[in-house]
């Protein structure tokens, strides 16, 4: 379903993709981590459009994404999320969610007057908890329910790829444990892939992880085997001091 | 919804029934001006309050409105095959081929629409693909105020240069200077504020509305929900530049006079000034500011000219220090703290 | 041929004043998100203040001196409680720019000045008059001095920093009030430069700044934010763009020309010449 082949991703000189390698088969969970300037959000950034590579392909669902505009790879399916939740405050929750479900209605039929709930607002209420907020400002909303609202936007969108990176950043482990819920079901059926440093989190929910390092992937399997891996320990206890030192991007 | 348009509807009657009954003509035409000024407000109070666009240049759609519609004016005057009066006077000995087509009257009021809008899209797609924003777009239409004002002044034969167009007689076969037709004319401006505030109050609270308070607030997160921005600010840059044209064209029967100094960098920052001390972010607050500004404006100048530029100054920076959400933020402050006290 | 050739100097001494005066507005919009529209009245303090001296040697520090204390009063008293907010500060230093035109027509008349130019700057060498070249001169003088102070100095270089990052510099501990301070009265004495330069090629009038303001704004659009290099091609660029199109068109379209090309720049640089480049999502 999506296809990286050798991406490469520079600022001024700093590489911080080098050649990533990423296949993503539809249905899959992947969660994808690494420490801090891995590359990790980068890559979302690549696959969404936000960000362009030098070199590389990046396919999905037999499109090429790259040079398309942000809102065109929306368009062709694919959603994400962002590590700090922007949800547009002066709407209420369901107006959000609303304006993330009506994208693909054509412009001018916006104008017209709102006629009740569309159903994928309704489901994306359901699947975040958030119904009893429905009619609240987003302004108001706890860190914790923003990021449910930003991921109920998302599933309002009903793309066919989700990206979220970083979802539990910043939870109470409540809120984790309510978020690693919701993201088992989304997982169901969806195909998705979650940018996630938390290891705790990463043993109790995930299937299969990506390892990245420098702009490269590192190591890729299931929780076990990436965690028994040496290369993996070491990027994370980081025997090799130099490591540290390494592009504080994240 | 009986409940909420009742102060439109109580504004409305005033507007159109009391208003000419009892101002006296001259200054029934003054507020017919100001009524002029508070469309081109309204499609500030949509571009800027709503979308976050700082339109500085709505003058120019305003002229360009204005300058169709007293061609259409001087060339009914001057007749088939005259002249009007000015290029008689700068020794113009032929009509401009730009002048012919603004004859027909139907064709000079399309103009005075949709060449604002066409200039708009055009700089607007150009500007916005290109994701120019915020102080980069105020500047630019800035600019493209001081180029045009410089434009007119210099191309006399074709515009009137500084005096720009005057002495209009007859609109549509009325006398102007008949205050029957002036009492017309007003009303005219009025209902054309009205349909234009309810529609554009419609377009606010409908889906597009969100979505361009959204584009304002998170123009690079609306990208991620599929829609392109570009467009809505296009789109919504065009249509107030429309009003404004809307606005230029009414204006000069109701004045009498459209002139370079009426639409460059000055009177489009006043307009802005207007909708801020209103209030940007009600549409209602910067119809309101308009008319305030319009009539402190005259009311200032005719006892001291001089002491208001300093009162305008003054008050603007007051606003801005004291009351960034403008006269329609404090209504509303005040409206919302007498509810809470009556809910204790 | 000679006539084109005479619009060079022309066209390179009004690069010069724009430059002047987008050094400072560059600088204030970079760091501090701040569009003055009051700039424009510091051009116009330093012009006067040359008239009241007389005397070029002397007005060139008073007129950077008097034109850097009212930014600086002006960045004390309102701005500073607008930080983040670029569109309402152009609105409140516009109401300001309003009462200091109308403040310069109480105190010097309504009608243009005009400012004798000093013997020493009359004549030329072969098509480059004395009084151009002082004003290039100036200008030179001015960019060297901004980049010394940029990349030489610590409170330069703490500047920069609060250029590319605010927030961050603040938490390094940097005093970013102080440096906006600086950069505030640098920026406005330059204006004030700029002003007695204008003395040289032209009167004196309480609308002096309106005329310069938004070409120096356009020259910022063009350089890109807080761009010294950007600044400096950008405002010779337009400079020479100005006195060209006025000669080979005539000088009611060379704005419009103007406006053109700056759009058309914006096609292919977006985001002016030079460009930090920044993951922040807005």
């Amino acid at each position: 379903m999506l296809e990286l082949r050798d991406v490469r991703v520079e600022f001024d000189g700093f590489r911080a993709l080098d050649g990533v390698d990423l296949t993503v088969p539809e249905g899959e969970l992947r969660f994808l981590i690494g420490p801090n300037g891995a590359g990790k959000t980068t890559l979302i950034d690549v696959i969404t459009g936000l960000t362009k590579p030098v070199a590389g392909a990046v396919r999905f669902a037999g499109y090429d994404l790259v040079g398309r505009k942000e809102h065109q790879i929306v368009r062709l399916g694919v959603g994400r999320t962002f590590q700090t939740s922007v949800v547009f405050e002066e709407l209420t929750v369901v107006e959000n969610l609303d304006l993330a479900a009506s994208f693909r209605k054509p412009l001018w039929s916006l104008a017209r007057r709102r006629k009740g709930v569309s159903e994928a607002v309704e489901e994306a209420l359901a699947r975040t908890g958030l119904e009893e907020l429905a009619e609240r400002s987003a302004g108001v909303l706890s860190h914790g329910q923003r990021q449910w609202l930003e991921i109920g936007m998302l599933l309002a969108q009903r793309p066919r790829l989700l990206l979220l990176d970083e979802p539990v950043a910043g939870m109470s482990s409540d809120e984790r444990e309510r978020t690693g819920r919701l993201l088992t079901e989304i997982a169901d059926d969806h195909t998705v892939i979650v940018v996630e440093h938390d290891m705790e989190f990463l043993r109790r929910h995930a299937s299969k992880v990506t390892v990245l390092h420098e702009g490269k992937v590192l190591v890729e399997g299931s929780v076990d085997q990436v965690s028994a891996d040496p290369r993996v320990q070491e990027v994370y206890l980081g025997r090799r001091p130099s490591d540290a030192a390494v592009g504080e991007r994240s | 919804m009986i409940k909420r348009n009742l102060p439109f509807a109580a504004i409305a009657v005033v507007a159109l029934v009391a208003a000419p009954l009892l101002l006296e003509p001259f200054r029934l035409g003054l507020l017919a001006k100001y009524l002029c000024y508070a469309i081109v407000a309204l499609g500030i109070g949509l571009a800027w309050g709503k979308g976050g666009m700082l339109t500085l240049g709505q003058g120019v759609f305003f002229g360009l409105g204005g300058y169709s519609m007293a061609m259409y004016l001087k060339l009914t005057e001057a007749g088939d095959g005259g002249l009007p009066d000015f290029m008689v006077w700068s020794g113009v000995e032929e009509l401009p081929a730009l002048w012919t087509p603004f004859a027909n009257p139907v064709f000079a009021l399309c103009m005075a629409v949709l060449g604002p809008v066409a200039l708009a899209l055009i700089l607007g797609a150009l500007v916005f693909r290109q994701r120019v924003r915020g102080a980069y777009f105020a500047i630019l239409t800035q600019a493209l105020a001081a180029a045009m004002v410089i434009l007119l002044v210099g191309q006399q034969g074709l515009t009137g240069g500084t005096n720009g167009m005057t002495n209009f007689f007859e609109l549509f076969g009325q006398d102007l200077a008949e205050d029957s037709t002036q009492r017309g004319l007003y009303l005219v401006v009025a209902s054309v504020l009205g349909v234009l505030y309810l529609a554009t109050r419609q377009l606010v609270n409908s889906r597009y509305g969100r979505l361009l308070v959204a584009v304002r607030d998170g123009e690079d997160r609306v990208r991620f929900l599929g829609y392109d921005p570009a467009l809505v600010k296009t789109v919504t840059f065009a249509i107030s530049a429309g009003m404004a044209g809307l606005a230029g064209a009414l204006f000069v029967p109701v004045v009498g006079i459209i002139s370079p100094a009426l639409l460059g960098v000055v009177p489009s920052l006043e307009l802005v000034v207007a909708v801020a001390v209103g209030g940007r972010h009600a549409l209602a607050g910067a119809v309101l500011g308009a008319v305030l500004m319009g009539y402190a404006k005259t009311a200032f100048s005719e006892q001291f000219a001089d002491g208001w530029l300093y009162l305008q100054g003054a008050l603007f920076i007051l606003v801005m220090t004291l009351a960034p959400k403008g006269v329609a933020g404090i209504g509303r402050s005040i409206l919302g703290r007498l509810r809470s006290a009556r809910a204790t | 041929m000679s006539a084109f050739v005479n619009q060079l100097p022309i066209g390179l001494s009004i690069g010069a004043v724009l430059l002047l005066i987008a050094l400072g507005l560059t600088f204030t919009f970079g760091q501090m998100g701040v569009i003055n529209m009051a700039h424009g009245e510091f051009i116009m303090a330093g012009a006067y203040t040359a008239f009241l001296l007389q005397d070029m040697v002397l007005a060139l520090p008073a007129a950077f001196v008097v034109a850097g204390l009212m930014g600086l009063a002006l960045e004390r008293a309102a701005i500073r409680h607008f930080y983040g907010r670029p569109l309402d500060t152009l609105l409140l230093t516009w109401g300001v720019s309003l009462v200091l035109q109308q403040l310069a027509r109480d105190l010097f008349g309504a009608p243009n000045v005009q400012v004798p130019a000093p013997s020493w700057l009359s004549g030329g060498v072969g098509i480059l008059p004395y009084n151009r070249l002082f004003i290039m001169g100036l200008a030179i003088a001015g960019v060297v001095a901004v980049w010394v102070y940029l990349n030489r100095t610590g409170l330069g270089r703490r500047t920069q920093a609060v250029v590319q990052n605010r927030q961050l510099a603040a938490t390094s501990g940097i005093d970013a009030g102080r440096v906006d301070m600086l950069t505030f009265f640098i920026g406005s004495g330059l204006a004030g430069v700029a002003g007695v330069a204008l003395t040289l090629i032209g009167p004196v009038g309480p609308a002096l700044g309106t005329y310069y303001i938004v070409d120096a704004f356009l020259v910022v659009v063009a350089g890109g934010l807080g761009q010294l290099r950007g600044a400096v091609l950008a405002a010779v660029g337009l400079g020479l763009l100005n006195s060209y199109a006025e000669f080979w068109s005539d000088a009611s379209l060379a704005k419009v020309i103007v406006f053109a090309v700056i759009i058309a720049f914006l096609q292919v640089r977006p985001q002016g010449m030079f460009v930090l480049r920044s993951r922040v999502l807005t």
